[in-house]
């Protein structure tokens, strides 16, 4: 009975790491956006919130893309 | 499909059914705390999940070219073996989807795989190492994994998003949960229908029909497909309704985080090489985003019940399997008692949820009644049990002080009973 430490370790790294990270940029997107939108008092820092908050999103989807691709591959 | 024996065409049905109940068994951990945060509507949730496990079911070209994974030798497996491996997993699936309680169904057909081989061909059939590695390791690390992860993002998101309006975020958490929602059931699709497309192909292989080594035909890949897409959009609300409802109360952050950590580990875990069942990742993801909100609370009995459940997977499995490969070797007349004894159960047990119906329309409904004592109960047990170390505790009890035991014990007691009283209500 060999178990795989190796790769429990490693699931258990991965997962934690991108679980936070992407719950983490998710949720400053929609920070970002929801204070964009309500802000528009700022101008310009409501521009950088909008970019940001899109950004975090690109991060995310990319990140759901890369999932679609783990399964099909 | 010609030379299709009779036993052959019973085990190929009996597989579908498998399929079936795998898919309304497992709606749940894709579904369950997308329905319960109300981001989507049950029969819409479930639509979309039956959706995707159909797709997924065809997504992927890798076979699973053995179904047991290495548990039980398969070399010489006979085809009634497989029948009674089935039958134990389909009953199995059945009895905790009464009951409401999410368990694993590929540990249901390994716990079946299990007590059939046992029975045909006795205790050297079973890699017992294997059977450590790979069911009961997973069984630990999966929950543990799933939860620390949805924990730790459940109080990031709360602490990020905490000088923010909670309707402005509504809505994102809601886009967040749908599409992690989504890739749990894509993966679903891929690996719990391609398990039955593998028990099938097997069955045909033993049955002499398709050559070894062989890729499923395109029939059954379509069948083993549309059977857990069926079973999926049947939705398991019983079990949606302890993942969702029954274990804590989510709200949609906690929910978005659990189902991204859920999605999260069971795509690292597949892919890393160490898989780890989707329902014991679902479930203790559910369980961490509980724990990670303040003042949040997991219903530790109901958590105690599913626990049980997990640990009794394998074994009670094993043993009905067991029991159908003792009639099944009798002969034809074996089989064919089996297959009554199937169906009888089976009906047996829908009847039985007959009694206390749960459907899409009252998934959500959990009486405030015992939400009140339980809250209160879960409190108390989630601020005495985890913090006190042995020795804390042990030094309490010397002590001789009752005030840590007292106020615990009938809310312990009322906790118990409470599940067990909620169906009757229902």
């Amino acid at each position: 009975m060999d178990i795989d430490w190796a790769a429990l370790g490693s699931v258990f790294g991965v997962s934690l790491v991108v679980t936070v990270a992407l719950v983490g940029f998710f949720t400053l997107g929609i920070v970002g956006l929801s204070k964009a939108a309500s802000g528009d008092q700022g101008g310009g820092s409501g521009v950088a919130a909008k970019a940001g908050g899109y950004l975090c999103f690109a991060l995310c989807a990319a990140a759901v893309a890369y999932g679609i691709y783990i399964i099909v591959a | 499909m010609e030379h299709i024996t009779l036993l052959l065409g019973i085990v190929i049905v009996t597989a579908l059914v498998f399929d079936f109940t795998n898919g309304f068994h497992d709606t749940a951990n894709a579904m369950a705390t997308t329905i319960s945060t109300g981001a989507m509507r049950p029969k819409a949730a479930v639509a979309m999940s039956a959706v995707l496990n159909l797709v997924g079911a065809f997504l992927s070209v890798e076979v699973a070219k053995t179904i047991s994974g290495g548990l039980i030798n398969e070399d010489g497996l006979k085809t009634e073996v497989i029948f009674a491996a089935l039958v134990g997993a389909i009953l199995w699936n059945l009895l905790t989807w009464l009951v409401g309680l999410p368990s694993s169904s590929s540990h249901a057909l390994f716990g079946g795989l299990i007590g059939a081989a046992v029975m045909s061909a006795g205790w050297s059939s079973v890699n017992g190492g294997t059977v450590v590695t790979k069911v009961l390791l997973p069984a630990l690390a999966a929950p543990l994994v799933a939860g620390l992860a949805a924990m730790l993002a459940t109080r990031l998101t709360f602490r990020i998003n905490r000088n923010v309006d909670e309707k402005s975020t509504a809505k994102g958490y809601r886009a967040g949960q749908i599409a992690s929602a989504g890739l749990v059931s894509l993966a679903h699709g891929t690996n719990d229908a391609q398990k039955t497309m593998g028990v099938i192909t097997l069955a045909l292989v033993t049955g002499g029909v398709l050559a070894p080594g062989s890729n499923p035909p395109m029939w059954v890949i379509v069948s083993a497909g549309v059977a857990i897409a069926l079973g999926t959009y049947l939705g398991g609300w019983r079990i949606i309704r302890t993942m969702g409802k029954g274990l804590t109360d989510l709200t949609p952050p906690q929910g978005f985080a659990a189902q991204t950590s859920a999605a999260t580990v069971i795509l690292a875990s597949s892919h890393l090489g160490f898989s780890l069942s989707t329902t014991q990742s679902c479930s203790g993801a559910v369980m961490g985003a509980g724990l990670g909100r303040k003042g949040g609370v997991v219903r530790w009995s109901t958590a105690t019940r599913m626990f049980v459940a997990w640990g009794l997977t394998l074994p009670a499995a094993a043993l009905v399997g067991a029991a159908a490969e003792l009639l099944t070797k009798q002969g034809d007349w074996g089989v064919a008692a089996t297959a009554v004894l199937l169906v009888g159960g089976s009906f047996a047990i829908w009847l039985r949820s007959r009694r206390s119906p749960v459907t899409h329309d009252n998934v959500n409904d959990v009486e405030p009644v015992q939400d009140e004592p339980s809250g209160i109960v879960t409190q108390a047990m989630a601020s005495v049990a985890p913090p006190p170390t042995g020795a804390a505790v042990a030094s309490e009890e010397a002590d001789g002080s009752p005030l840590g035991s007292i106020p615990a014990q009938p809310g312990h007691s009322s906790a118990t009973t409470e599940p067990a009283a909620r169906p009757a209500k229902v």
